[in-house]
């Protein structure tokens, strides 16, 4: 098993925002988590990634059999752990390649690695953009700054793709994306599912899972999951709407 | 979390100095003090012209009927001025030919700050005039830039072989009455570097000076003068760092740079002297004076300094713009870590017509340090058309630094534009959890972030100095966590 969480509860400034979740996600799964704004997908994508303004009260979280609550943030992505941001930040001046040296670099340490020689960090760097269509030169501009929505989401594709993590979040990749920028985003999901990586995938919408086709699909309703089942239940969401979640639970 | 943010930052600035090493070679030195006397023993031991001694004797008189300027926004210890060694040379055995013959002690040294003399002799193309507190050790490349008849050498020697250039130019720029610090070094100054290119000449290497404060209790007072024939081209690079000490060290520089008309002339400045330990005992005082004057039209100054040491830095490198059409510039980017203070910035004196100007100046402050921007820009009734652009940023490190941004700015005439813009920002959180999540920890991503912001000065240095400026951005930034 990648991740076990149990009985996960969590909050901010002493509110709770998680109030019980249990997750197992398997190499080579794809999950997605739906459910209506404010009800901790976000929370639980940055408990996951570390984020410390987010307080665990209680629960165990368990990543490749280690505590992962334990563990920094830099660690947890270096032992596989990727956060595609809902909202990247800008970092003025510092370029995208010049990041994701960095990051590359530093995950190779973490492995025993010496750095990536020059040559061989562009040629990887040329192959991961035509990976998510990235065909202007994008990577010599800074982070994210004056991108447009669909060019911050393919950021965080390209960057996950770089890094090839184990576990990757991708925390409402969708949300202001246009129907082109959606597809390609998706189709560099799917090209770098493997056998031994897995993906969870947060959404408010089903139109995503038209193109990422997930193994399992959870609602998530006031800190718990309150549901679980197959691809099926998104298209079931989609058609009933989360009144339908929010009666069954009242 | 707020409290957890700062301490993170806390920690990652109380980095220690790492290049705090003292050589052992042997010194030859002045009586500690200063009087006529020093100033006439200094003289002598240069083996100086009458009218260099004449100059020193005016400054020093000048300089005692002055006060130390209090206006900068620093706080300075008073100086002992009996307390100082003005004049410490290494002590020569004999003539160097090659770099075989330099002290071993010091090429050492020159290894540990990674500048090996031999590498960039062989590599890198760049002419070195080391000077290891007052005298030159070595000047390489002569050949090459004697066949395009330029002169880069020491400013000693160039007293001796070319006084009349000396003569001529020495105090035009910077006259010794100009400030107490000028007048100070005007009286005792021990060495530097000259550097004159001939008309129509195109440098065709970055000429290239490292500066070094090593001998106890000496104070360092350079002397460089750069001067720029018609349509000439010269870039020099000044870099600096000095060995760990307890006691503050003085340091009162003048650099002047002449441009006649069509000349360019960069100059860049690397500056990482002992900034003084955690909690501000020890560190250089630095009090600078350098000016350059685009005599001509169409002449063209442009500073960039990278400023990371020094427990004081007083520094505003200016330009006078006298040629019609000429043209200064100032980048900048100081950071001030610990108890580190700075003020730093720049004087553009718009005389001549259409003349232009450009300042852009990056403060980063951490730790407890206070950093200052502190400009002027005055267009003058007869510099029609003229035109000054100022940005000036700030960037906080933590909750217990200060910056400020003291601007001043005169027009007196009517067909001239001045813009000027300011902002003061914070490393946010956001910015460091996105680093950490992509695996990059705490303290390389206020390396990166620092180094993004400091960018538009960093990518005017040259290509050699912009890598060392950028290791130094990150290592004067450094500490515990990691």
């Amino acid at each position: 098993m990648l991740l076990s969480i149990k009985d996960l509860h969590a909050g901010i400034n002493g509110k709770e925002i998680l109030k019980g979740v249990n997750l197992e996600v398997n190499k080579g799964e794809v999950h997605a988590i739906m459910g209506p704004n404010g009800t901790g997908k976000s929370t639980l994508a940055s408990v996951i990634a570390g984020r410390d303004v987010f307080e665990v009260t209680s629960g165990d979280v368990s990543y490749q059999g280690k505590n992962l609550l334990k563990m920094s943030v830099e660690e947890r992505a270096r032992e596989g752990i990727f956060l595609g941001f809902q909202y990247p930040v800008e970092i003025p001046g510092v370029s995208i390649t010049n990041f994701m040296r960095t990051a590359v670099n530093e995950l190779r340490k973490h492995r025993g690695l010496d750095p990536l020689p020059g040559g061989d960090f562009i040629r990887l760097m040329e192959e991961k953009k035509k990976l998510v269509e990235i065909t202007s030169n994008l990577t010599n501009r800074s982070v994210n700054e004056g991108f447009s929505g669909g060019e911050k989401k393919k950021n965080e594709i390209f960057q996950m793709a770089m890094l090839e993590p184990l576990l990757a979040i991708l925390d409402e990749t969708d949300s202001g994306l246009d129907i082109d920028a959606l597809r390609i985003v998706a189709n560099g999901v799917n090209r770098l599912r493997r056998p031994d990586n897995a993906f969870v995938v947060i959404t408010h919408y089903q139109r995503l899972l038209d193109y990422i086709v997930p193994d399992f699909v959870h609602v998530l309703f006031e800190g718990r999951i309150v549901k679980s089942g197959g691809k099926e239940l998104a298209l079931e969401l989609e058609e009933k709407g989360y009144d339908w979640i929010k009666n069954e639970q009242d | 979390m707020e409290s957890d943010a700062n301490h993170i930052l806390d920690q990652v600035t109380q980095g220690e100095y790492k290049y705090g090493f003292v050589t052992d070679i042997e010194t030859e030195l002045a009586p500690r003090g200063l009087s006529e006397e020093t100033i006439r023993y200094i003289s002598a031991k240069k083996n100086e012209p009458e009218f260099l001694l004449d100059f020193r004797l005016k400054a020093f008189s000048h300089w005692l009927t002055l006060k130390q300027p209090t206006w900068a926004h620093l706080k300075i210890d008073p100086i002992d001025f009996q307390d100082i060694i003005y004049y410490a040379a290494p002590k020569k055995k004999k003539d160097l030919e090659s770099l075989d013959q330099v002290d071993p002690e010091l090429l050492a040294t020159f290894n540990k700050l990674g500048i090996s003399l031999e590498e960039q002799k062989k590599l890198a193309g760049v002419a070195v005039d080391a000077v290891i507190d007052s005298v030159s050790v070595k000047t390489t490349f002569s050949d090459t830039l004697a066949k395009h008849g330029i002169i880069f050498c020491s400013f000693s020697e160039a007293v001796q072989k070319h006084p009349e250039l000396v003569k001529q130019y020495m105090g035009s720029v910077v006259p010794y009455t100009d400030n107490y610090f000028a007048a100070l070094n005007s009286a005792v100054f021990s060495d530097g570097s000259f550097c004159y290119i001939p008309k129509g000449v195109r440098c065709p290497v970055e000429l290239s000076t490292y500066f070094r404060i090593n001998a106890a209790n000496t104070g360092q007072f350079e002397r460089t003068m750069i001067v720029a024939d018609e349509g000439a081209y010269v870039s020099y690079m000044e870099g600096c760092t000095a060995p760990q000490r307890d006691e503050n060290q003085l340091h009162a520089a003048i650099v002047e740079i002449v441009a006649m008309k069509d000349a360019e002339v960069k100059y860049s400045t690397v500056q990482n002297w002992y900034p003084g330990d955690k909690n501000g005992k020890g560190g250089i005082y630095n009090f600078v004076t350098k000016r350059g004057i685009c005599k001509g039209s169409n002449s063209k100054i442009s500073w960039t300094q990278v400023e990371t040491g020094s427990a004081i830095t007083w520094k505003y490198p200016s330009c006078i713009l006298l040629g019609d059409h000429s043209v200064g510039e100032f980048y900048s980017v100081a950071v001030t870590n610990n108890h580190q203070q700075a003020d730093t910035g720049t004087k553009m004196m718009h005389l001549g017509r259409n003349t232009r100007s450009t300042i852009i100046s990056k403060g980063i402050s951490a730790g407890k340090s206070n950093n200052s921007y502190r400009g002027l820009v005055r267009i003058s009734k007869n510099a029609v058309n003229s035109r000054n652009y100022s940005q000036c940023d700030s960037l906080l490190l933590g909750e217990h630094c200060g910056a400020h941004t003291f601007p001043y700015i005169q027009v007196d005439n009517k067909s001239s534009v001045v813009e000027h813009e300011a902002t003061t920002s914070k490393i946010s959180e956001d910015q460091l959890f996105y680093c950490q999540q992509r695996g990059i920890d705490t303290e390389q991503a206020i390396g990166l972030i620092v180094n993004g912001y400091a960018r538009e000065v960093l990518k005017k240095l040259p290509m050699e100095f912009a890598v060392e400026a950028q290791k130094l951005l990150a290592i004067s930034l450094e500490g515990s966590v990691g």
